[in-house]
């Protein structure tokens, strides 16, 4: 395929998926009311606690802990909601490679997880007067596409596995709490034991979480940019891998429209 | 005896049939390891914002997390006939409403007993919490009536579901506001007075704060008030679910609403 084929077709599947979510009951609430009530409990959590300057960091990580909900729930989703739809068939038997049909999906499914970010910081300004004032405005505006990347294409690791389990979104539901932990997005890593923060260091979001909050807190940016870049990398390699393995099996089992 | 049969043989069958999270491949990690991980994010939380001890928030999620079997499962038990296409068929019968649809509870209110002793014990051991011995039968008597009472609750919602489609969104907003209202992660005192004014109307709020007292060492005739407010919490909320349940039948007869999924 062509770098303008590939191009047209991540933009098309990133705008349709855009429209397909905004449609979704359950995924709006996802996005929009999830993150509030995350954000409301974090507020009186860190308000109600012993230790001053908290509030602000659970603040930015609640935002963030909404992107990687979005994320997790509508990635494992794309698989799912096409077998439900029975259009997975026909996705699998389409002539281009089927990651970069699942591609856009799970982009955009991240990209959604922005609206967790704003509406949340929106929320505690709103409601908590909370500031949002960052140290790196620039380099905000930067991480946050960077995070969104990061998560996407570990989105798109996540929704391999969806094309041939069909319970897997049990498992992607599970992942939703030990993610927020071992990355560190609202309790900081040094309070967890060290096997569970090293598990964070292979974690594209643990990086883009990192570059985000240093970029408006202060500290170095482009360090953890890069590794959650590289590591977005490493994600499109080993979901193309698996990727091929799964929809191949799916097809020896005739299991893709299986519900 | 058909009344009987109906609750219990019943209830049994319909859950069995329309719970559909009772696979292996579901209920663990749905049932035995999120609510644990939940435990985990919030003690964590908790040592990093220096609020309350371990032990308040093992309590305090695990028995929230009882929340998930008994709203989700009940709502699915009724709400499930409606994509199955065969709620037409159930309301059809000529069998005893109250038999009929409370019968449903039982086996969710077991559900929730079991995944809320479990992420209980499990969560506990992991974090390193003790908790009296002679607490143990007061602590399972809690769970029980918070389970019953979150069942109600869930009976509610189910009969939301005869009219709302979305019942897996309304459950989800349900467990969150439990999960900020009751007082599982942030002691009520800590919240604004409108907001724990309101959650002595919900269910989970006095069971978890029996529960807490319990762990902590109290006797249970000290906390049989609380308990006593947690069933009266419940069983309004039955009486209302059921109420509304006959009411929304009525209603969906009236619009023929019943089959539009």
């Amino acid at each position: 395929m062509s770098a303008q084929r590939i191009g047209r077709l991540v933009w098309v599947g990133w705008v349709f998926r855009l429209k397909e979510m905004s449609r979704s009951g359950l995924f709006v609430f996802t996005s929009i009311i999830e993150p509030l009530i995350f954000a409301t409990l974090t507020y009186y959590l860190f308000t109600a606690g012993s230790k001053p300057g908290t509030v602000l960091y659970s603040a930015l990580g609640a935002g963030m802990m909404g992107i990687w909900s979005t994320t997790l729930f509508a990635s494992g989703g794309a698989i799912q909601w096409q077998r439900w739809q029975g259009t997975l068939e026909l996705l699998v038997a389409a002539p281009p490679p089927f990651l970069l049909v699942v591609f856009p999906l799970t982009l955009g499914s991240a990209t959604i997880g922005i609206y967790s970010l704003t509406a949340t910081l929106l929320w505690e300004r709103l409601l908590y007067g909370l500031p949002f004032d960052p140290v790196h405005p620039l380099l905000f505006a930067i991480s946050v596409p960077s995070l969104i990347l990061g998560l996407g294409t570990l989105g798109l690791v996540i929704a391999s596995g969806f094309v041939l389990y069909r319970n897997a979104n049990a498992l992607s539901n599970m992942l939703e709490f030990p993610v927020w932990l071992v990355t560190g997005v609202i309790v900081p890593l040094s309070l967890l034991p060290g096997w569970a923060s090293k598990i964070g260091w292979v974690l594209s979001p643990t990086w883009g979480f990192r570059a985000v909050r240093n970029s408006v807190f202060g500290g170095p940016v482009w360090p953890s940019i890069g590794m959650c870049l590289g590591l977005s990398l490493v994600y499109v390699f080993v979901a193309g891998y698996f990727t091929g393995i799964f929809e191949r099996r799916a097809r020896e089992r005739a299991t893709l429209s299986l519900t | 005896m058909t009344g009987a049969r109906i609750f219990f043989v019943g209830g049994l069958l319909s859950y069995r049939a329309l719970f559909n999270w009772l696979s292996p491949w579901i209920f663990v990690p749905t049932f035995l390891i999120a609510p644990i991980f939940q435990i985990l994010l919030f003690v964590y939380i908790g040592r990093s914002a220096g609020v309350a001890s371990d032990k308040f928030y093992v309590v305090g999620n695990a028995l929230q997390y009882a929340a998930i079997p008994c709203i989700f499962a009940m709502s699915n038990t009724i709400a499930g006939e409606r994509f199955q296409q065969t709620l037409g068929f159930v309301l059809a019968t000529p069998a005893a409403r109250l038999p009929l649809f409370v019968g449903r509870s039982l086996p969710v209110i077991l559900n929730g007993i079991a995944v809320c002793a479990f992420a209980f014990v499990v969560g506990g051991a992991i974090v390193g919490i003790d908790v009296p011995s002679s607490a143990v039968g007061p602590l399972a008597l809690t769970i029980a009536v918070s389970a019953a009472s979150c069942t109600g609750l869930g009976l509610l919602i189910a009969a939301v579901g005869l009219r709302v489609r979305e019942t897996a969104v309304l459950n989800n907003i349900v467990f969150g506001v439990l999960l900020v209202f009751t007082g599982a992660n942030v002691p009520l005192s800590d919240l604004p007075g409108w907001m724990s004014f309101l959650a002595q109307g919900m269910p989970l709020t006095h069971g978890i704060e029996a529960a807490r007292r319990l762990a902590d060492g109290a006797s249970l005739s000290s906390v049989a008030g609380l308990i006593g407010a947690e069933a009266a919490v419940g069983a309004a909320y039955l009486v209302l679910g059921y109420a509304l349940l006959r009411f929304m039948e009525w209603q969906s007869r009236r619009l023929a609403t019943l089959e539009s999924v």
